[in-house]
This record gives structure tokens, C-alpha cells and sequence, in this order.
């Protein structure tokens, strides 16, 4: 595969000459955002098949072997049904709002490293970057919200504003001591930092116990996924924010909703859970029988993980109430990060520190 | 012309008009959108100068927090426009002999050789790392101003919290940690009902499997 890129990279370059880095640069970028496409495509298939497993049905089985042609089925649906307007609505804001939800979303994909080195682009302040990125997400929701000129999608982005302004100070202390802990914001240091011990004793999520649970719940509220949906809230506000939106306008935040999600687990499996590392690495037989896996596939395995057990959330726990909501953020989440922000720095003062 | 300076025209017409915008634009939630565009389009050109932490930081605080708690007031506010727009005439003298005189502080500033536009950018390696030297330099060399700027910024924080905090008398709060951590027993109580006689139990039962 990457000599194939390399083949192709070098016959590009006595093509097109300096034009060739922007062509590059997209196919690259087109490298990465096909997949993830697709892979949101089928997270919505695979998140009907465990939801109906743990509700003890079948879920969608009825489009294609096993219900393997249901997303495509779905997507066509959306693709031919008319986009409505609503009277009264902020036309320009109205068709923006999904777009503003859907490209940060995608934009935060160019710091994620899938393997040693395969990575769009390798900034120091790579971490920041993310925060920046998942922290622009919440506009394509309150726009939306506004411009629909309607109570339930207002209601929903008040909701959602609030509520992912408040996770996001949890989720950047998390980030924090990750910081400390690789003393780098590249993710691709920041994985490499989690190198030196054997295996998956050697990853952030022993020391960082506390910030990868914190980390891990406030991606959920980010995301705005159950038992965090209340900008959505079927049972209260219809469908939040997105009410009025039918077509692809819907289908583009349910694009970008599940982008997000996927994104989270990815920058959850990077920074507490050695991206790329074998998990086996160093251990007596295990190890050497898995040595011999790419990191791709360890990375690709380590987000299917943590993607089921959002899908699991989902069908666990009921809806949070609103106010409980704010007190996790702020009475119970902002205080941890912040002690153990002072604990992991000085734990890294003393010889006690393996990591 | 290189690819470098396109960029830098383009962010800065943009910065130009948005910041234009965020003072013409009759909808005040347009106003602030413009204004989130101005920060995102000055981000480009820190990035351009190779501050890429400042420039990230300038996304992340302002147009990933501060902004949308913006939005989040404008949104909710019953603004009357015909109010606001009362008195423009009268006030203009005075707004724009302050216009004028900071356009002659920026002059001032930016025109001296030392501090402002006379400098050019130092260019750097790929691998030097902005964010590292940024944290050295305020904790050595400016670690007092930054201690105050820290501390300047906590009395803010906690003097707007007690201003505007009121505790009412007459609200019913609920002790949500008490509501977390309530247990089974606390709520259910298990009783032993003697139940029905046997024939008529496996009746019944038989009735329902039907």
C-alpha cells in the first residue's frame, strides 16, 4: 500500500511538477475521508445491529444479506427527498448550519496519526488543534437551532451550547495531563511516549485511570450521544435542533454526529490506549505471535472498541436530566481534572513515574 | 507573488470585511457570526507568522467558548432595534473623534521601528516547536506579569460570580448526590404476599400461556 503511494506520489512529481502538492494533498485528504464516509455509513448499521442484540430482535436484516445494504438504502432515501425549507427560517443560515456541523468534524481528521507516520499532517500543536476542531462543532448545531425559527430546535441548541461549552473545560484538562504525562502535544509523540513499557502496561490509561474515564464520558456529551442526547431528546423536544431538517440536511448531521463519534474514539484510542501499539507487545508468547500485525489494524481495532461501547451506553443508561447533566460537568468532572492535573505533576517529580 | 502572500491577502480582506460586517449588519446574531469569522481569518494569519499555538489558542478560547456563549446571549435577548438606532447622528462626532484617536495610537505603535511593522518575522525550522519556547518565556523571563494576569483575571472571575449570584429563598433544589446515591432498599420495600392457592395459580398460569 504505502509503496504503491510511493510509486504514485513520485510519478505525479514529473507530471505536474509544483502543482502536484495541492493535487497530492487531496488525494490524501480523499484517503482519509472516503473511509471515514463509509465507515459512518456502516457505524449506523452496526449500531441498529447491537442495539436490536441487546433488546433481543434482529435489527435491520431485511436490505441485503444479514442487512449489509441498509445504509446504502438509506442513504438513497435521504438523497431524493426533498430538502424543506421552513417558512420564516434564515435561509442562508438554514442550508449553512449543516455544513458548519459537518466540516469541523472532518477538518479534525488531519492530526490523527492511523500508523507510524501515516498522518496528513504532522503539527507539534496537534492536540490543541483537535480541541479547536471539536470545540467549533457545537456552531453548525446552534445555527441550526436558530435559523429554524422553531421552539423545539431552539430549545435543543440552547441545550446543546451549554452543555458541550461546559464538557469541553473537562475534556481540555483531560487533555492536560496527556500533555504532562507525553510532555508533547504532536499525537504522534504523544503515542510514541506510550512505547516504553510492555504492551498495554506501558499506556496512558494506568496512570490517567481518572482522565480516560473523564475523557472518554465528556466525548460522549460532546457528541451529543445518548445518555447525553438532551439537544436532541426525542421523548422532549421532538428532535432538538435538526427538527426542521429533512433530506440530506438531516442526513448530513447525522453524517457529522457520527464523524464526531468516530473521531472520539480515535483521539480516545491515541491518547490513553497507544494508537498503533500492540497491545501484546513484550509479553512471553503473545507477543511474538502479534508482532507481526500492522498498526493500522491494531488502531482500526482499538476505535471499533470504543465505538461499541458508546453504541453500549446507548442502550444502557436512560437519559441524563438536565441539571444532573451540569452537575457532572462542573461539580464532578471539573474538580477530578483538576486534582489530578496537580497529582500526575507531581507524580512525574518522583521516581515512581514508569511511564 | 507566492502562495504564501495569496494567503495572506485573502485572510486579511476577509478580516477587513468581516470586521466591517460585525458593525454594519442590521441582525445582531449576524454581527456576531461576523465577528467569529474575523477571529477565525486573524487565526490564518498568526498561523501564517508561525504562531500556531496563538493561533490555535485564538480558535479555541474565542471563537470555541467565548463566542458561543455570544451567540447563546444575542440569541435569547429581545432586542428593538428601532432603540438601538435611535441617536446615531447624535453620538457620531464623538464616536469617531475616538476612532480617530486610536487609529493615531496604532499609527504610533505600529510605526516605530523597534516594536511594530519595522520588525520582520524570524523564520524557523520544521521541528522548532513554538508552543515549548512560548511556555519557557512566560515562566522565566515574564513569569511576575503573567502571575498577576493570572490572578487579575481570578478577582474578575470571582467578583462577576458575586455580583450576580442571588441565592432564593423560595427555589426547591434538589441534593442531586443524595438522588445518585440512593439505594433499592431506601425506596422498594419487598413484601411477602401469601399468595394463591395452588390449583387456581397453575390455572392461571396455564391461561396466560395460552
Amino acid at each position: 500500500m504505502m509503496e504503491l503511494l510511493q510509486t504514485l506520489q513520485l510519478l505525479g512529481q514529473d507530471l505536474l511538477g509544483p502543482a502536484w502538492l495541492p493535487v497530492w494533498t487531496a488525494v490524501k485528504i480523499m484517503i482519509i475521508i472516503l473511509p471515514i464516509m463509509g465507515g459512518v455509513a456502516y457505524l449506523t448499521l452496526a449500531e441498529r445491529k447491537v442495539l436490536g442484540f441487546m433488546q433481543i430482535r434482529p435489527g435491520p436484516n431485511r436490505v441485503g444479506y444479514w442487512g449489509l445494504l441498509q445504509p446504502v438504502a438509506d442513504g438513497l432515501k435521504l438523497l431524493t427527498k426533498e430538502f424543506i425549507i421552513p417558512n420564516g427560517s434564515n435561509k442562508f443560515l438554514f442550508v449553512a448550519a449543516p455544513v458548519l456541523a459537518l466540516t469541523p468534524a472532518l477538518a479534525a481528521w488531519a492530526v490523527v496519526p492511523f500508523d507510524d507516520g501515516m498522518i496528513l499532517a504532522d503539527v507539534n500543536a496537534g492536540l490543541l488543534y483537535l480541541l479547536a476542531m471539536t470545540s467549533l462543532g457545537v456552531y453548525g448545531i446552534i445555527i441550526a437551532g436558530w435559523a429554524s425559527n422553531s421552539k423545539y430546535a431552539f430549545l435543543g441548541a440552547l441545550r446543546s451550547a451549554a452543555q458541550i461549552v461546559s464538557y469541553e473545560l473537562a475534556m481540555g484538562f483531560a487533555l492536560v495531563c496527556v500533555l504532562l504525562a507525553a510532555q508533547s502535544m504532536n499525537l504522534g509523540e504523544i503515542v510514541r511516549g506510550q512505547s516504553h513499557g510492555t504492551g498495554m502496561l506501558g499506556w496512558y490509561w494506568i496512570p490517567l485511570f481518572p482522565m480516560f474515564v473523564v475523557y472518554f464520558i465528556a466525548g460522549v456529551a460532546e457528541t451529543n450521544r445518548a445518555p447525553f442526547d438532551l439537544a436532541e431528546g426525542e421523548s422532549e423536544i421532538v428532535a432538538g435542533f435538526h427538527v426542521e431538517y429533512s433530506g440530506m440536511g438531516f442526513a448530513i448531521f447525522f453524517l457529522a454526529e457520527y464523524a464526531n463519534m468516530i473521531l472520539i474514539a480515535a483521539m480516545t484510542s491515541v491518547m490513553f490506549l497507544g494508537g498503533w501499539l500492540n497491545p501484546f507487545h513484550g509479553w512471553p508468547v503473545l507477543g511474538a505471535m502479534t508482532d507481526a500485525i500492522p498498526g493500522l489494524i491494531w488502531m482500526l481495532g482499538k476505535m471499533s472498541a470504543m465505538l461499541f461501547i458508546f453504541l453500549w451506553f446507548r442502550a444502557t443508561f436512560p437519559r441524563y436530566r438536565y441539571d444532573q447533566l451540569m452537575r457532572l460537568g462542573w461539580k464532578v468532572f471539573i474538580p477530578l481534572t483538576l486534582i489530578w492535573v496537580v497529582v500526575v505533576a507531581a507524580w512525574m517529580q518522583t521516581p515512581y513515574w514508569l511511564w | 507573488m507566492n502562495f504564501e502572500t495569496i494567503l495572506f491577502y485573502l485572510f486579511a480582506a476577509v478580516t477587513v470585511f468581516a470586521a466591517l460586517r460585525v458593525i454594519t449588519a442590521r441582525n445582531p446574531l449576524h454581527a456576531v457570526l461576523f465577528l467569529v469569522l474575523a477571529f477565525v481569518s486573524s487565526a490564518g494569519i498568526w498561523l501564517l507568522l508561525e504562531a500556531e499555538f496563538l493561533a490555535i489558542t485564538l480558535v479555541l478560547v474565542y471563537v470555541g467558548a467565548v463566542m458561543v456563549l455570544f451567540l447563546f446571549v444575542v440569541m435569547m435577548l429581545d432586542i428593538n432595534l428601532e432603540q438601538l438606532r435611535k441617536g446615531f447622528w447624535q453620538w457620531l462626532p464623538v464616536g469617531a473623534m475616538l476612532a480617530a484617536l486610536i487609529v493615531v495610537q496604532m499609527v504610533y505603535v505600529l510605526g516605530d521601528k523597534t516594536t511594530g511593522a519595522g520588525m520582520t518575522a524570524v523564520r524557523h525550522a520544521a521541528d522548532y516547536d513554538n508552543t515549548k519556547e512560548l511556555g519557557r518565556l512566560i515562566y522565566t523571563d515574564y513569569v511576575y506579569p503573567f502571575e498577576l494576569a493570572a490572578v487579575l483575571l481570578l478577582v474578575a472571575m470571582v467578583a462577576a460570580i458575586a455580583l450576580t449570584f442571588r441565592r432564593r429563598r423560595d427555589t426547591k433544589t434538589q441534593d442531586i448526590s443524595k438522588q445518585v446515591s440512593v439505594k433499592r432498599n431506601d425506596r422498594v420495600r419487598i413484601v411477602s404476599v401469601p399468595s394463591v392457592k395452588k390449583q387456581e395459580a397453575t390455572e392461571s398460569s396455564a391461561h396466560v400461556a395460552e
